[in-house]
């Protein structure tokens, strides 16, 4: 029978969340790292036991874990992410030029292919590759070398490249998205980049529609069709159907478009999941009611998944790597909460219950389904 | 034997209780004693002094004989107490974060 782990990261630590294909009744693992900010748990599509996580404090800095057995046991492996030549500047807060430093990993995307390969997306803004398990990293710089580096400008939460998304269909392609820069796509397996934002408009910025500079907090695809991908930005849901060459909005009826997650159906590849947030200066949900926004139509006609979910006084956030799905038949769906919960449904949306409700404030949720 | 004091977080992530008791080939500095507690618990590079510069981290700071050491030389000799190994060689996390 399948099972589902739940690899949830939080500001003080990780906790693994196993089911069967019920997903009624969970077992909770940890904290592992206890007190140390896991930005990012993740594990191999081709040996599920293989578990990387990204753990990091003020005090400490960064140090990068790998599992062999599925989160039972952990190693150190190699936190030496040195970019590649002078690193220069980017662009601060008030425009002034600022020195490119390595703050911390915001997400990690093991290989499709390969157990020991990973990539790491850092702040300030950068991409590395490790192919020996994580123990060496080394820069993917012709990110930063494109041309455009010295223009990028942090978001309120840092400049981080906190999306990577392989194309299962083609090993050469990739996509990223750094806040603020903008989304990011190589066809050439990392040598060269190009900016992937032409159709976003974000009124914050000196030119709305300037080629780099946009707040892109979030992007989704569905491994069957590949050249669709679906993005939740500062402000809007955007779509494109050309692997990032143009975009469309599609927040059609979204009560806000604000927001920070999104992702797929793991089987449907037009049914679409978000998060509404209230604004840019009040990071909850509108009214108090936490509710999941689904749209079957890839966009524009949106309805709130409300059942099991707080309906009056909820004032948490969902970040931008705390959705994720499972791929059982019927979908399962996850979200975890700067309040500690972490939310489950069974049944793609209709229906959700909390499997914990008082962890640390959660960063990321990813879940492997387990033959 | 030099005796280090690690704070807790590091404690955890080198899995060991208590001080850590380190032998140090030559004269007894800051960096020779950093250097042989990275040698013996590899998981600490980078968490106590950054790779690449070998700065200390901000947020830490090191402390011996009741004197603070985070503006010392690093290859300044520690106190006679510290080689001897009566007084220990603290790394002290700064009390913020929340």
């Amino acid at each position: 029978m399948s099972k589902v782990r739940v690899l949830v990261g939080t500001r003080k630590g990780a906790f693994i969340l196993t089911s069967d294909g019920k997903r009624e009744n969970w077992d909770v693992s940890g904290p592992h790292f206890a007190g140390w900010e896991m930005y990012h748990l993740k594990g191999s599509p081709v040996e599920p036991n293989r578990l990387y996580a990204s753990q990091s404090s003020g005090w400490s800095g960064q140090v990068m874990q790998r599992s062999n057995d599925g989160g039972q046991t952990w190693e150190t492996v190699g936190n030496k992410f040195t970019y590649d030549g002078v690193p220069g500047t980017h662009q601060w807060y008030d425009g002034t030029p600022h020195p490119w430093e390595f703050k911390r990993v915001w997400h990690l995307e093991p290989s499709l292919t390969d157990p020991d390969t990973v990539y790491a997306g850092v702040e300030d803004a950068a991409l590395f590759i490790s192919k020996d398990g994580g123990q060496n990293w080394e820069e993917l710089s012709g990110l930063r070398g494109h041309g455009s580096g010295p223009h990028w400008q942090p978001g309120a939460g840092g400049m981080c490249l906190h999306t990577i998304i392989l194309d299962p269909s083609n090993p050469s392609r990739m996509f990223i998205a750094i806040s603020a820069a903008g989304a990011f796509r190589t066809d050439d397996s990392g040598k060269t980049w190009k900016p992937i934002n032409h159709g976003l408009r974000s009124q914050y910025i000196p030119d709305p529609t300037a080629e780099v500079g946009h707040c892109v907090h979030h992007i989704a695809m569905h491994p069957s069709r590949p050249g669709v991908l679906f993005m939740q930005k500062h402000w809007d849901v955007m779509r494109t159907d050309n692997a990032g060459d143009s975009w469309q909005e599609v927040s059609g009826n979204l009560p806000t478009d604000f927001g920070f997650a999104i992702d797929v159906h793991a089987h449907e590849p037009d049914t679409i999941y978000v998060v509404p947030i209230k604004s840019d200066s009040e990071h909850f949900p509108l009214e108090g009611k936490l509710r999941v926004y689904r749209s079957r139509t890839g966009g524009n006609e949106w309805e709130p998944l409300t059942k099991g979910l707080p309906q009056s006084n909820c004032y948490v956030n969902v970040l931008r790597d705390a959705m994720a799905v499972d791929a059982l038949d019927k979908c399962g769906v996850y979200f975890g909460t700067t309040g500690g919960q972490v939310y489950a449904s069974a049944d793609a949306g209709d229906t959700w219950a909390p499997i914990v409700r008082d962890l640390p404030a959660v960063l990321s949720v990813e879940v492997q389904t387990l033959s | 034997m030099i005796r280090v004091v690690l704070p807790a977080h590091l404690r955890a992530l080198a899995h060991v209780d208590g001080e850590v008791q380190l032998e140090v080939t030559g004269p007894v500095t800051q960096r020779s004693v950093l250097e042989a507690l990275e040698a013996r618990y590899p998981m600490l590079r980078g968490t106590i002094r950054d790779h690449t510069t070998q700065q200390r981290r901000p947020w830490l700071r090191f402390f011996a004989c009741q004197e603070d050491l985070s503006h010392e030389p690093p290859d300044a000799p520690l106190p006679e107490a510290v080689a001897t190994g009566t007084e220990p060689y603290l790394v002290v996390g700064a009390i913020a974060g929340g």
